[in-house]
């Protein structure tokens, strides 16, 4: 029994891959499609009940590379540690003036401050600088959109836009799970 | 560390006996790090991955010019107007036609018979136009979505909405 315990504890420590802590709650409608969304290279864009946009990326690696390009672009210079804090945040909704800043904080202070989300107006559309950049650093990322409930379809439709203007036309919807309906 | 430990003789006693130590060790506290770890970690592993929708948006053309109109007898468009209604019509909705706009709600009895109508089923070129007005909530388009995933509706697409459309609700609600 204790070798099956070790055996057990083994597995878990070895699949356990750490979730990084996500700083809005989104409520995702639910769908029959039963597709899964793959484990790496995904592009999460959250948009929550607030019409708040925020971003997310996995794998550290092309964090690092993505803060690199955004800093040349943006004329923003991180330093090391900003790079590592960057490298490890998982959802973030703050345009990139204030980026610097945020990530300055200690990480209690960044889950208390109120983040206003990526801006996605026409006028200044960052959003697609990330998804660009991202594309960039890391060809294989495909772009999941996890939308509230509640959601404007206003704002999602600039999230959309703001995707097809970078010429991506195939992205996924997150959705929870729902029964289908038989007799079909 | 815990081998056993062979005295040396100690002369006393003429016996020539070892003195036996307890090969034994406690484990209890050993097991029970493990098990709190297992439990650890099975709580914290997430298994459920979220599902998702694929969508294929059309690539925007250069070109209007390069398009293919749409034949109004093979159109259909699916209004999602706010407070969770739907409104739909056939045709291309030209103001000059008044096409005849009909409310419809998102249960089985609602889009579902109109998408699985023989309107709509026996004719292959019918495309379903679904145009989301400003006011209506993400759940809707997903709502919608999954309908047409539902009733095997193939052609459709999500197309921003258009002050023509907006008009025809507007005359609808108005009544």
């Amino acid at each position: 029994m204790v070798d099956l315990g070790f055996l057990l504890v083994t597995f878990f420590m070895l699949t356990a891959t750490m979730t990084p802590d996500e700083v809005v709650i989104v409520d995702t409608p639910s769908s029959i499609s039963e597709t899964k969304l793959p484990d790496s290279n995904v592009i999460t864009i959250s948009i929550d009940g607030d019409n708040r946009v925020f971003y997310s990326v996995d794998g550290q690696n092309t964090k690092m590379k993505l803060i690199d390009k955004i800093a040349t672009k943006y004329g923003v210079n991180f330093n090391e540690e900003e790079k590592k804090t960057f490298s490890l945040l998982g959802d973030f909704g703050v345009p990139i003036a204030q980026l610097k800043s945020f990530l300055d904080m200690s990480s209690k202070e960044r889950t208390q401050v109120n983040q206003p989300g990526i801006p996605v107006d026409s006028a200044t559309n960052e959003l697609g600088e990330w998804v660009l950049q991202t594309r960039l650093s890391n060809p294989k990322v495909i772009i999941a959109i996890k939308g509230d409930v509640d959601v404007n379809y206003d704002t999602v439709q600039k999230v959309i836009n703001t995707l097809q203007d970078k010429k991506v036309n195939r992205f996924n919807l997150i959705t929870d799970m729902e029964a289908k309906p038989g007799n079909f | 560390m815990a081998e056993v430990q062979q005295q040396a003789d100690s002369g006393k006693g003429g016996k020539k006996r070892a003195k036996k130590m307890s090969t034994k060790i406690d484990m209890t506290p050993m097991v029970d790090l493990a098990f709190l770890l297992l439990t650890f970690f099975m709580l914290t592993t997430t298994f459920a991955k979220p599902q998702t929708m694929e969508i294929n948006m059309p690539v925007k053309p250069d070109d209007i010019e390069e398009q293919i109109a749409l034949k109004a007898s093979n159109a259909m468009t699916i209004i999602l107007a706010a407070d969770d209604k739907i409104f739909y019509y056939y045709g291309l909705g030209d103001p000059t036609e008044n096409p005849e706009v009909i409310e419809s709600d998102y249960s089985a009895n609602g889009i579902r018979k109109v998408l699985l109508s023989p309107t709509i089923k026996s004719n292959d070129k019918m495309t379903v136009m679904v145009k989301p007005m400003e006011e209506s909530r993400y759940k809707n388009v997903v709502d919608i979505l999954d309908e047409l995933k539902i009733t095997d509706t193939r052609k459709f697409a999500l197309v921003e909405i258009t002050d023509n459309d907006k008009q025809l609700v507007e005359t609808k609600t108005g009544q």
